[in-house]
């Protein structure tokens, strides 16, 4: 299995996982500090097509390309010709014409991603950097490097807890499918308003997930924690009552950090509400990995980068 | 003209009776006879072979959009009556979201009226339930009755009556009148942005569900009152299986509901979502295998009563790119008898008077078009279908439709339409034209 597009996590089987963060280790600098720099994407283009504003995929995916030497175009939707009604299409094509080997794109729409891959508009390589409420591959893969990096390659004896808003998460959707392929036991952990259909206290239709509607009786068995940012405009929806009520229910706080296993570790994909769904310090405590995964995001994209910009 | 279809497999209640002749003058059956006893000579009538072919009462479609006036980029008038003659119909109603909406009159008139100058089948215009669909206060209901265009069938398709006030005075109101409600149960606070069928798969795909409660709650209120009021209630285009059961308790209870279905509901799973393509986007969604086979069941076992298209034109624009930025809506009247026929023959074999029923004599019925689906017999109209046993793969290349949104592009049905006869005059005939004849050209 070469990789050529990377849409949806569940296209990937787990010898090519295991190549992608086997590939990411291989740029990570020893002796710490910056990832390596390598020039296996000389001459190549790397577009960025964001119709979605993002600060850290944007400049995750910039800092990876620019390490593996490529070209990159940055294209973000705010004040260019998409904000002018340009449709994905014109786009596309615009894009043809100039000439990019890999579009990474975030998109507010589900889909749009394999939508741009399967339309025949374009013929470069798409990276789906996060799309509508679908996936976000590249997050569940950093995320799952850096657990592999503190437990190892043995995922099966790993308590992993995701929690929050599940429901809108396209990057609870993308470490699901990607947990899940590596054996690990998965809880979701959430009110029912906000688990997608097919997983409720009694039902789950992937391998190793189940649901928790409580943090406090799962809590300390968990391996990781990984919390989900909550969007504001959810309380409008009826999904919760209020920040506090959802706080005090499934929010990380200084209460709940003591009852963490000793070695267990606290993910974040960012950018945190600090005071909801994480306290700060939780967010500040050394359980947290926040920052290393960010250095990882460059390591795991780089590694994205490069097997499809350098497939025969 | 004079007319005489030969050697055709004729369609009556009892079967299919092989090798008649059908003679058809001034726009009317005038005899029927074996066609080894036909003396006729040929030489003053226009032969249409039959051979190979069954002759049926003409298709009638209760739910057709033909978005003249306000939209003619995607569909006018006219181009919806050729893709409804090259689909085997005869009769087709026009629904009331154009732009001016058919609210009044006036709308329903120039319907009318354009449609009698294309003249190639009837066009009954739906009215308005509401002004301009909003929900809010009803339309000039009795001036369109009285209208020329005679308006029978109302409807807020596209939209549904949500409100429980209004749609009891609608219902009430409408009954004065002598006409009825198709209703577009779609409960909106529960489809806010919804994309497809509401499921384990719209939640891993990420595109907002579209549950069946959505549908169902509507069904159930609309019953409810259609059983206090005691006015019939005819649901449009229903695409789950609870529907379906609401439906059969209805008439069970001895309320006058009806209910149709589409094609592309029967013929197409929430599956075909997987690829993202806008093409599959429909109001209401592509449903479940489960709801598929319960629609089935129902439409054979007489708890809906017909095929209805949704036929709902689109121009390219609007149905590629992002699926959630797509509208809503398929083409249907040239790929409804293909569909049906593929998905009742895969099912067991086609019971033809079942056909008939539910793509002609029973919408027909319905909704009072005298002139359609009637019993063929020397006297009747001539409002006639020719269906082609062909295999065939459905092609865009084939679409008299001003847009392409045709989800069943390649698909491989069993049946074609040979031939469509309205009013004594053969409008459309697969193999071509014959202007000599004054027959109209496509």
């Amino acid at each position: 299995m070469s990789l050529s597009n990377l849409l949806s996590i569940q296209d990937l089987d787990s010898k090519i996982i295991w190549q992608i963060l086997h590939t990411a280790d291989e740029f990570k600098n020893p002796n710490g500090g910056k990832p390596k720099k390598v020039a296996a994407l000389n001459g190549k283009t790397v577009i960025n097509l964001f119709f979605e504003d993002s600060t850290r995929t944007r400049i995750s995916f910039e800092t990876a390309a620019k390490n593996l030497g490529a070209d990159l175009i940055n294209f973000s939707a705010k004040g260019s010709s998409v904000s002018k009604g340009e449709s994905l299409k014109d786009t596309a094509q615009t894009l043809k014409a100039i000439g990019g080997d890999i579009v990474v794109m975030r998109h507010w729409a589900s889909g749009a991603a394999a939508r741009l891959a399967n339309a025949n508009w374009i013929d470069a390589s798409i990276v789906n950097a996060g799309d509508g409420t679908h996936e976000h591959p590249t997050q569940a893969l950093l995320d799952v490097y850096t657990i592999w990096k503190h437990f190892g390659d043995d995922f099966s004896k790993l308590k992993i807890g995701i929690v929050g808003d599940i429901l809108h998460s396209r990057v609870a959707r993308s470490n699901l499918l990607l947990l899940s392929k590596l054996g690990a036991q998965i809880y979701l952990i959430a009110p029912r308003t906000l688990l997608p259909m097919g997983f409720d206290k009694d039902h789950s239709t992937l391998p190793g997930v189940s649901v928790s509607y409580s943090l406090d009786a799962v809590l300390p068995e968990l391996d990781v924690i990984m919390e989900l940012r909550i969007q504001q405009e959810r309380m409008e929806g009826g999904f919760f009552p209020s920040a506090t009520e959802f706080s005090n229910l499934y929010g990380l706080r200084k209460e709940r950090l003591s009852k963490l296993k000793e070695n267990a570790i606290i993910l974040h994909p960012g950018p945190m509400n600090r005071g909801l769904e994480i306290d700060a310090t939780s967010a500040d405590s050394e359980k947290s990995k926040v920052l290393e995964q960010v250095q990882n995001g460059v390591l795991v994209r780089m590694a994205v980068l490069f097997l499809i910009g350098t497939k025969s | 003209m004079k007319l005489v279809i030969k050697n055709t497999q004729l369609f009556t209640e009892v079967n299919l009776s092989n090798n008649v002749d059908v003679l058809i003058e001034n726009g009317k059956i005038s005899q029927i006879m074996r066609s080894e006893n036909n003396a006729i000579s040929d030489q003053e009538l226009y032969v249409v072979d039959g051979a190979n072919q069954i002759l049926g009462p003409g298709l009638v479609d209760l739910h057709t959009h033909l978005r003249e006036p306000g939209r003619e980029d995607a569909e006018t008038i006219e181009t919806a009556m050729k893709a409804a003659i090259a689909g085997g119909y005869t009769a087709i109603s026009a629904m009331a979201n154009t732009n001016p909406v058919a609210d009044n009159a006036a709308v329903v008139e120039l319907v009318k009226t354009k449609a009698i100058q294309v003249g190639l089948c009837d066009v009954f215009p739906i009215g308005a339930v509401t002004k301009g669909l909003e929900g809010k206060e009803l339309a000039d209901i009795a001036g369109m009755v009285k209208s020329q265009a005679s308006v029978k069938i109302f409807s807020d398709d596209g939209k549904c009556v949500s409100n429980a006030r209004i749609m009891r005075r609608a219902m009430e109101y409408i009954d004065t009148f002598g006409g009825f409600i198709s209703q577009h149960a779609q409960e909106p606070e529960l489809t806010i942005n919804s994309q497809m069928n509401e499921s384990v798969l719209s939640h891993q795909l990420g595109l907002a569900g579209w549950p069946a409660v959505a549908e169902e709650a509507i069904i159930a209120r609309d019953i409810a009152l259609a059983k206090l009021l005691d006015v019939p209630i005819h649901f449009a285009h229903i695409s789950t299986a609870g529907s379906v059961q609401l439906v059969a308790q209805g008439k069970a209870n001895g309320v006058k509901v009806t209910a149709e279905v589409t094609p592309h509901h029967l013929y197409f799973s929430e599956q075909k979502c997987e690829s993202y393509d806008p093409i599959y986007k429909v109001n209401p969604p592509l449903r479940s295998i489960t709801d598929q086979a319960a629609l089935l069941e129902g439409l054979l076992s007489g708890v809906i009563d017909c095929v209805a298209t949704d036929h709902a034109p689109h121009p390219v624009e609007s149905k590629e790119g992002e699926f959630a930025k797509a509208a809503f809506g398929m083409l249907g009247l040239q790929s409804a008898l293909g569909a049906i026929t593929t998905v009742l023959e895969k099912n067991h074999k086609i019971d033809w008077k079942k056909l008939f029923e539910i793509m002609s004599i029973n919408p027909a019925k319905l909704a009072g078009y005298s002139q359609h689906g009637g019993e063929i017999d020397s006297g009747k109209p001539a409002n006639l279908v020719l269906i082609r046993k062909q295999a065939n793969d459905f092609s865009n290349s084939i679409l008299k439709s001003k847009s392409m949104n045709n989800p069943f592009n390649g698909e491989r049905f069993e049946y074609s339409i040979g031939a469509t006869i309205f009013q004594g005059k053969l409008v459309y005939q697969d193999t071509g034209f014959n202007e000599g004849l004054g027959l109209t050209k496509l």
